[in-house]
């Protein structure tokens, strides 16, 4: 690693961020952060691809971009990398503006989807190749490459070449180079996007345990929300080139501040209503005529509940609710799916649209048209404005 | 059956003819007499000798061996440098420009020739080794763009950007990744612009001069003054120097292409 954040250039750095009548604690922020992007907008032509983004990746953390294609997660990656411009913002990485810093003078590592192992080139050379642009010495080298390989277990195949190389042993090597410089980001964009399932997996593994050896910053881009629920630190959700959420999974997963979000990661039952009543920390809402209560308050005309599938359980046609905090809906049965370790139903509301339950026991109803009653307790419902978001694909 | 074996006919008829030309100038070169006549009377050496004896044709042999050297290396550079900007760089009229750039392929030769022959005129060109570069480049340059235009079109663009976040600089990434990968097509287009400049007759006849004269020039200056059968050896010698060339070409091509499958 280089010793760039030199006192000067760091005094010179503040002085830049104080004419842009940032306070001391924004800087404080801005130099203490593995990467900071603040209010960092890309234009092509009027359209803003990415949208005035803030957002502060720790030094050493596992933050994943997640989002459809077209979100602006890959020309925020881009950016960082120094591939595209900014149009508009500050990019620091460790406390260091890079806006106008060349991508080979940012000292990152990268992943690409596609490997970009140089093919002319040997496994040890592909390696060996950011270690002459560092001017290391040859002997030096020699143990470097083989600490980089024997790191993602691939010590025996230095003197391969690329095309001799399966996906999978591709992506490893390209992990050794990006990482045999120690760089203190690692960029990755879908690196696993090109791999079959049972190799993703365990790709997945490795990353991680990567992670935790080398302690870089990892920026990980993937439209894939299981690869990023099983990953990340924290998650940034991207949609329509801003970020709608950054949190960390369970955060994401459990209390979404978006239907986008709640949609985006794992799968959903969404009750749209208007509301009826705000009495304290609980709304009611009317979802097609019933009264339907969930935690906290928002100030919208159009709301809607949204319950995960695990927190739903299924009961028979009439039964009544033995506690109060307990939310019913009438449903009809459409499908089950015996998934092993759970049932898998979906059900259709009373507004017609579909519903997901997830029980570990079944109580028996789920033939397909039966009648049943769809129960949850009023604390595992989110309660968010409804904007319409449709249509969001869950693979 | 009959009609499958008449086209097989016309086939051989068609190779002959389109080889019988080319080929017929082999025996002529041997000739014992000092004639064009075909078929030729006994066996000699001597017009080989007379070319390899002969300071005049030898100083033409050389004009044409450095013409095309220069040429070679002036197109290549320009060559490659042209088409990388065309296949990075996105801006309006580009599809203009890249058929600008193959104009001298479709020109007729006699009207750039009488183009640069007036422009060489003004600038003290004629029959200087400037001259004969500048003119052969104008119509090598396009076979070098074509051919390094496709060998780039195969290269990935995430290499460069790999090599851009691995610490190389744009020359650094060029010279490392780039080059080496688009090699065949570099090495093709050289070749070409070798072979298209030492074969070239139309701007070289206008371009010439008593001090300087490539090959084809000398050759096609003493077929027309006087009846000289030095120049089937030499027609021969040139003729084996471009198909060498051209098969060099063809090699580099194809045992490349078996490299990166």
């Amino acid at each position: 690693m280089r010793p760039e954040s030199t006192t000067s250039a760091l005094d010179h750095n503040e002085q830049e961020l104080r004419q842009l009548h940032l306070n001391t604690e924004v800087i404080n922020v801005i130099n203490d952060a593995g990467i900071s992007l603040r209010d960092v907008t890309k234009r092509y032509g009027n359209k803003a691809v990415v949208d005035a983004i803030n957002l502060v990746i720790e030094p050493g953390e596992f933050m994943t971009f997640l989002g459809p294609s077209g979100s602006g997660k890959t020309t925020t990656l881009n950016m960082i990398a120094g591939f595209v411009s900014a149009t508009e913002g500050l990019l620091h990485i460790y406390g260091k503006p890079v806006a106008k810093l060349p991508a080979h003078k940012r000292d990152i590592g990268m992943v690409f989807q596609n490997y970009a192992l140089f093919p002319h080139k040997t496994v040890a050379e592909n390696i060996a190749y950011p270690l002459d642009r560092r001017k290391i010495a040859k002997a030096e080298q020699k143990t470097m490459i083989a600490g980089a390989l024997d790191m993602v277990r691939m010590g025996d195949f230095g003197d391969r070449y690329p095309a001799e190389l399966s996906g999978g042993q591709q992506q490893r090597v390209a992990l050794a180079r990006a990482l045999v410089y120690k760089p203190r980001v690692l960029l990755m964009d879908e690196p696993l996007g090109a791999l079959d399932k049972k190799l993703r997996e365990w790709l997945q593994k490795e990353i991680k345990r990567i992670h935790r050896e080398v302690g870089s910053t990892f920026v990980y881009v993937t439209h894939d929300q299981e690869e990023a629920l099983s990953l990340s630190d924290r998650i940034a959700v991207f949609n329509n080139g801003r970020i709608e959420q950054v949190g960390t999974p369970a955060e994401l997963y459990q209390r979404p501040e978006t239907l986008f979000v709640g949609r985006f990661l794992g799968e959903s039952t969404v009750l749209s209503g208007s509301m009826i009543d705000t009495a304290g920390a609980t709304t009611t809402l009317d979802v097609s005529g019933h009264a339907i209560r969930v935690p906290g308050q928002k100030n919208s005309t159009s709301l809607a509940i949204l319950i995960r599938p695990e927190n739903i359980t299924l009961d028979e046609e009439g039964t009544v609710p033995e506690s109060s905090d307990v939310n019913t809906l009438p449903v009809t049965v459409l499908d089950a799916n015996y998934l092993g370790s759970a049932w898998r139903c979906e059900v259709q509301l009373p507004d017609g649209s579909t519903g997901t339950v997830r029980e570990a026991h079944s109580t028996g109803v789920r033939e397909p048209g039966t009648r049943a009653l769809m129960r949850w307790n009023v604390d595992s419902g989110v309660l968010l404005e409804d904007t319409g978001d449709e249509g969001v694909s869950l693979t | 059956m009959t009609l499958k074996r008449a086209l097989g006919a016309l086939a051989v008829l068609i190779v002959l003819w389109l080889l019988l030309p080319t080929l017929v100038i082999i025996p002529m070169s041997f000739n014992s007499a000092a004639s064009f006549n075909f078929p030729p009377q006994g066996f000699s050496l001597q017009w080989y000798e007379n070319f390899f004896t002969d300071p005049s044709w030898l100083r033409a042999l050389g004009s044409s061996l450095q013409v095309a050297l220069v040429t070679m290396v002036v197109a290549t550079s320009l060559g490659i440098m042209a088409a990388i900007g065309l296949s990075k760089v996105k801006f309006r009229g580009k599809a203009l420009l890249e058929s600008y750039f193959l104009t001298p392929l479709i020109v007729p030769g006699i009207v750039i020739a009488i183009g640069l022959y007036s422009l060489f005129l003004r600038f003290n060109l004629l029959g200087t080794l400037p001259g004969f570069v500048l003119a052969h480049t104008v119509v090598a340059l396009p076979l070098v763009i074509i051919n390094v235009t496709a060998s780039l079109q195969g290269v990935d663009p995430r290499l460069e950007q790999a090599s851009a976040t691995l610490g190389a600089g744009r020359l650094r990434t060029f010279f490392s990744i780039t080059l080496p990968l688009i090699m065949p097509g570099v090495t093709a287009g050289a070749l070409f612009a070798f072979v298209t400049s030492f074969d070239e007759i139309i701007l070289s006849l206008f371009i010439q001069s008593p001090q300087l004269q490539t090959l084809p020039v000398k050759i096609y200056n003493s077929v027309t003054q006087a009846s000289d059968p030095t120049v089937a050896a030499v027609a021969v010698i040139a003729m084996f120097t471009s198909v060498l060339v051209m098969l060099t070409a063809q090699f580099a091509t194809r045992k490349r292409k078996r490299v990166s499958a």
